[in-house]
């Protein structure tokens, strides 16, 4: 019976880990990935990570992983077989793999479980993400001193806190700098297809828009504004600087490694634990490429301002007042948002137009 | 909500750009449906396409060659379909997805050098005279070649299906290929041949997407254009200008659900999207039903595996 040889291959499995001593000399960490590791944004990082990890540790480290897992059933399929294959620690690297990760981790108590830019956690599941939101003021403020149309396009992948977070967080810091300005956001529905999120940055730049932000992972729509001449781009999850000096102005990049490697070491010294970790530009997960010379010194100058006051921790993107988008209060002067409202967030500022499709 | 923000020259103009990688892919396998083959490997071929015409495009900075590369490697890899179909009798759906799966595996590897680097830049041709007539000149006649050879391609199976003997044979191969057997017609050679201009015009949309569209390479970047594409053959019910007509409406919802959210429209987006895979959902619903088969003039051997017996 193939139910019977599959029970049987995972109590074995379940047996061999939990006769694993606390101490291990070494560990074997599997990824999961959304797309492919040759992406050149978000999946790429993520690979960098894993290559950091093989790097540091050498022999005593074996890692596995798996591309362009679609998120849902599949996923569970996926981190299953991996678990099976004798993973110490598996980080599942997308916002819908949050409740596969769930449902598998609870089947491999002994198996521990990263999950990235989560919020459900479990005594073998950690959550782990960056404040890329941090980096959006920094775009923001670059975007609102340097369109001419003022107007920003802006590429979203799906409406979930973390993308929506980086809306609020450009919008609210290019508005700052130049209150005539105005967004236009498309949500594209996929994280990686290039022909979309090119075809998502023409019809943006279309209408007008002489800067274009993205939230997914391709270099597509870098490649679209070049073509289309006088537009600026930043780069998202990594730093696309074959696209600088012009489109590509500056960037988000994604710092996995450290993270990566601090985890590793924890399940080597039997130290590990569920917990979360949610860091930023300080703290050296997030950073912000390369400033280039297509940018005014002025601008230049500000944006930095904005990034180091940001990383000494003088000053939050979400500081009041702010109002939301139907008007309501939300933080009052001089309040600065919570973590928990921030994971949460599912409204736009006062000031964005269009809705969040629920 | 807006529309007056909506430039409407523009997104008829860049409709016929979105459309051009699916219609290339689908009237190549038209031919193939025509001859009585189911190539389910579209997707596979265009994306062994887009990398072979990507990898040539940079390294002798010629697009047109280019191009070439991509539908000789198309039409390569449909030989590999081709002879285990014809010669080997294999099942053409199941060799067919094994094609994708493969197409797909194949352009990784072969393109792990090629990730990040820049395409070139390919020139708009304006068409003397027409091109500065108001309105339609923009739309219609500031294009890349590509989208010209496109509609020329159309009309070419056009004319070849309806007017030349070698369209007769093709016809006759594919709703029955005893009766063209006997007739002295070598249905293996003709279905061959039917096969390798369906995958070099899958190799030619895969590779619109790489040196003219996106322009760059990433894996998996066809995304599911091969699909559509024979959606799109079917929603045509196997006719050359439907499917022309087709591509254009696929690739106008494309562009039109983009350019309503960037307008900030209130309806949900996700019925515009899901819209061109409803359509072909319920044509494919009307299909297999035995009358609605008949009704759209499917192919009458259309999948069916030739063997000439004794």
């Amino acid at each position: 019976m193939n139910l019977k040889r599959l029970l049987a291959g995972t109590a074995l499995a379940l047996g061999l880990a939990t006769a694993a001593t606390a101490q291990q000399d070494s560990v074997k960490a599997g990824f999961i990935f959304v797309g492919p590791i040759g992406d050149g944004g978000w999946t790429y990082e993520h690979n960098q990570g894993r290559l950091a990890l093989e790097e540091h540790f050498g022999d005593k480290v074996e890692t596995v992983y798996q591309e362009s897992v679609p998120e849902g059933a599949d996923a569970e399929r996926a981190m299953t077989q991996m678990a099976l294959g004798g993973a110490d620690i598996i980080f599942t690297t997308s916002f819908g793999y949050m409740d596969p990760t769930i449902n598998v981790a609870a089947k491999f108590p002994d198996v521990k479980f990263e999950h990235a830019t989560g919020f459900k956690r479990a005594d073998n599941v950690s959550t782990y993400s960056a404040r890329f939101y941090e980096g959006r003021a920094v775009q923001g403020t670059i975007a609102g001193m340097m369109t001419k149309t003022n107007k920003i396009g802006y590429i979203g992948s799906y409406p979930i806190p973390e993308v929506i977070r980086g809306i609020n967080s450009a919008y609210i810091h290019a508005k700052k700098v130049n209150p005539d300005v105005e967004f236009s956001v498309i949500w594209a529905y996929t994280w990686f297809d290039p022909a979309k999120e090119a075809d998502a940055a023409k019809a943006l730049i279309e209408q007008g828009a002489d800067v274009i932000l993205q939230h997914t992972d391709s270099t597509a729509p870098q490649a679209a504004a070049q073509e289309a001449g006088d537009v600026i781009t930043f780069g998202q999850a990594s730093d696309m600087a074959e696209y600088a000096p012009k489109p590509r102005v500056s960037s988000i990049i994604d710092n996995w490694g450290p993270y990566y490697i601090e985890r590793v070491q924890a399940v080597m010294d039997g130290t590990w634990e569920s917990k979360d970790t949610w860091a930023g530009i300080g703290e050296g997960m997030v950073k912000i490429g390369d400033i280039t010379d297509a940018v005014p010194e002025d601008v230049k100058a500000k944006a930095e301002e904005i990034r180091d006051s940001i990383a000494s921790g003088d000053y939050h993107p979400f500081t009041g007042p702010l109002n939301k988008q139907d008007g309501s209060a939300w933080l009052a002067e001089g309040e600065v948002a919570d973590d928990g409202t921030l994971a949460g967030m599912n409204f736009y500022v006062e000031g964005l137009s269009g809705e969040i499709p629920q | 909500m807006d529309m007056s923000s909506i430039n409407w020259v523009l997104l008829l103009a860049s409709l016929m750009v979105a459309a051009t990688p699916i219609l290339l892919a689908g009237i190549g396998e038209l031919v193939v449906e025509r001859s009585g083959v189911l190539n389910l490997g579209v997707e596979g071929m265009m994306i062994t396409g887009a990398i072979s015409g990507f990898a040539v495009a940079t390294g002798t900075g010629s697009v047109t060659l280019g191009f070439i590369a991509a539908a000789v490697a198309g039409a390569a890899l449909s030989m590999l379909f081709g002879v285990l179909t014809q010669f080997l009798l294999s099942n053409q759906v199941a060799t067919g997805l094994a094609l994708t799966l493969f197409g797909l595996g194949l352009s990784a590897l072969l393109g792990q050098g090629y990730v990040g680097i820049k395409g070139l830049s390919v020139p708009d041709i304006h068409i003397p005279l027409i091109s500065d007539i108001p309105i339609l000149g923009p739309i219609l006649f500031r294009h890349d070649a590509m989208v010209y050879i496109s509609i020329l391609i159309v009309a070419g199976v056009w004319a070849m299906l309806k007017y030349t003997r070698a369209g007769l044979i093709l016809r006759a191969v594919g709703e029955n290929h005893d009766a063209a057997h006997a007739l002295g017609y070598k249905v293996i050679r003709i279905r061959l041949m039917a096969i390798a201009f369906g995958g070099a015009c899958a190799g030619l949309g895969g590779a619109y997407l790489s040196l003219v569209r996106v322009p760059q390479w990433t894996e998996g970047m066809t995304a599911g254009a091969g699909w559509i594409a024979l959606a799109l053959v079917v929603f045509a019910s196997w006719r050359p200008w439907r499917v022309l007509i087709g591509a254009y409406l696929f690739g106008g919802l494309t562009v039109l659900q983009l350019n309503l959210q960037a307008a900030g429209m209130k309806i949900p987006v996700e019925y515009l999207a899901m819209s061109p895979y409803l359509i072909t959902i319920i044509v494919l619903v009307i299909m297999s039903s035995g009358r609605g088969r008949a009704a759209l003039d499917a192919p009458a051997a259309l999948g069916r595996s030739f063997h000439a017996s004794a």
